[in-house]
């Protein structure tokens, strides 16, 4: 194992509070956005995909405060790259009073991953609200992905609980992705 | 198997079960978390641009016709990673309340006056050296309701990307001395009292200007330690 000098102590993490809106998601308010719930313009390539959902508390009550960010590769499975005008692969998105929330972006390709493996596509998933002193990460996998069967970090995943991180592509093609904080169907929240 | 960086570090932040946080009380997972290899995924993250940043976005005096009300303050200091290497060129956004302790937030019924001149909106690049530097008002003390005469100690919240997924962290920022730091659940939710203190401005002369604002100092060290990863150990 590799020695490191000491370290400098982490700035921790405090909540993001009930009242962030006007400063990170302030469409409402008339604010630039720096980011929003549309990671790909129609030009980029891909297909195209929309993902829904719900935030729901320990009771199944919706959480109308959280925002989500989302982060993914481009089509290719390459993030940051240059050349693909229209995407940032970032999404932001305030959850609605209702607790919803959805993303409008391409399906992101397959990633490299341990050992050289090819991870099964997806997205990294932060999720910030009042009442979550850090945030919690999860992942957004597809449904009909047959890589999923062979991805690393599902792999790490309990069965019972890996449909958690996976969306369900419905009748209309939309995937639908619930995340439930706390309690029966808790999402899965990994340890980054 | 994988290669990973450093837990170690983690240890400064709190605990989402803070049961003396009553909002905790649903919203915090009960399951344990699952150690997430790093893979491109959480190495890699978003990079935003200067076009991300609009001139006077850093003064949140200017934003309005007139100046609002309250303390002038310049509040500035370097992002940093765990190695103490700055982490240049990257965004800062802050929000706060005014002087009086009212948000602009549609949601927020505190009965003290919202100001016209004041939104409580800022964002930031960080330069070549990690610096950033805001010019605000003192934001006022405000109650809550997570018990009885709750307080929030003045703060301004924080929200930072640095190089990668793994580095973003959102926070607040506290000023020095402040009475209501023993009475804060969401200030003493970080277990360790050094790592409670890092959230603590420092009051500089030095930064402060002379017939217009006092000066505050605010450091941010984010993960991210040098490019030798540590190897995860093999259970072979
Ligand atoms: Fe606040």
């Amino acid at each position: 194992m590799t020695e490191h000098k000491a370290a400098l102590g982490l700035t921790p993490s405090q909540t993001v509070g009930p009242f962030y809106a006007y400063a990170l998601t302030p469409r409402a308010y008339g604010g630039s956005e720096l980011a929003n719930e549309r990671i790909a313009t129609d030009g980029v390539p891909g297909e195209r995909i929309t993902i829904r959902g719900h935030v729901l508390d320990g009771d199944g009550e919706p959480v109308p405060d959280a925002m989500i960010e989302v982060w993914q590769a481009d089509a290719d499975g390459r993030h940051n790259a240059g050349g693909n005008a229209g995407f940032t692969g970032f999404g932001r998105a305030e959850t609605s009073p209702e607790g919803f929330f959805h993303f409008e972006t391409v399906r992101p390709g397959a990633v490299e991953g341990p050992d050289g493996t090819k991870q099964a596509p997806h997205l990294a998933v932060s999720v910030f609200a009042r009442g979550l002193l850090l945030r919690l990460v999860t992942r957004i996998y597809f449904s009909d992905d047959p890589a999923n069967a062979s991805d690393a970090v599902l792999a790490l995943v309990p069965h019972e609980r890996r449909e958690t991180l996976i969306a369900q592509r419905g009748p209309d093609g939309v995937f639908h992705f619930d995340i439930r904080l706390q309690g029966e169907g808790e999402t899965v929240f990994f340890d980054v | 198997m994988s290669l990973i960086y450093p837990h170690d570090g983690l240890k400064a932040h709190p605990l989402n079960a803070s049961p003396a946080y009553t909002s905790t009380l649903k919203r915090a997972p009960s399951q344990p978390l699952i150690l997430l290899p790093h893979t491109l995924s959480e190495i890699s993250g978003p990079a935003f641009g200067h076009r991300a940043v609009q001139a006077g976005d850093s003064d949140l005096t200017l934003q309005h016709g007139g100046e609002p009300l309250g303390e002038r303050i310049i509040v500035t200091g370097r992002v940093l990673d765990e190695d103490g290497r700055p982490v240049p060129h990257t965004l800062v956004e802050i929000w706060q309340a005014n002087a009086a302790g009212r948000y602009v937030h549609l949601r927020d019924q505190h009965p003290a006056p919202l100001d016209p001149n004041f939104t409580g909106a800022g964002r930031a690049m960080t330069d070549a050296e990690g610096r950033y530097r805001f010019v605000t008002i003192k934001p006022g003390a405000y109650p809550w309701r997570n018990h009885h005469n709750a307080w929030r100690p003045a703060h301004i919240h924080f929200s930072l990307f640095g190089s990668s997924f793994l580095s973003r962290v959102i926070t607040q920022m506290y000023f020095p001395g402040d009475p209501l730091f023993a009475y804060d659940p969401i200030f003493q939710s970080i277990p360790d009292a050094k790592a409670r203190e890092r959230l603590i401005s420092r009051f500089d002369i030095d930064t402060t200007e002379p017939e217009w604002a006092l000066g505050y100092q605010f450091d941010i060290v984010l993960r991210g330690r040098d490019a030798t990863p540590l190897e995860e150990p093999h259970d072979d």
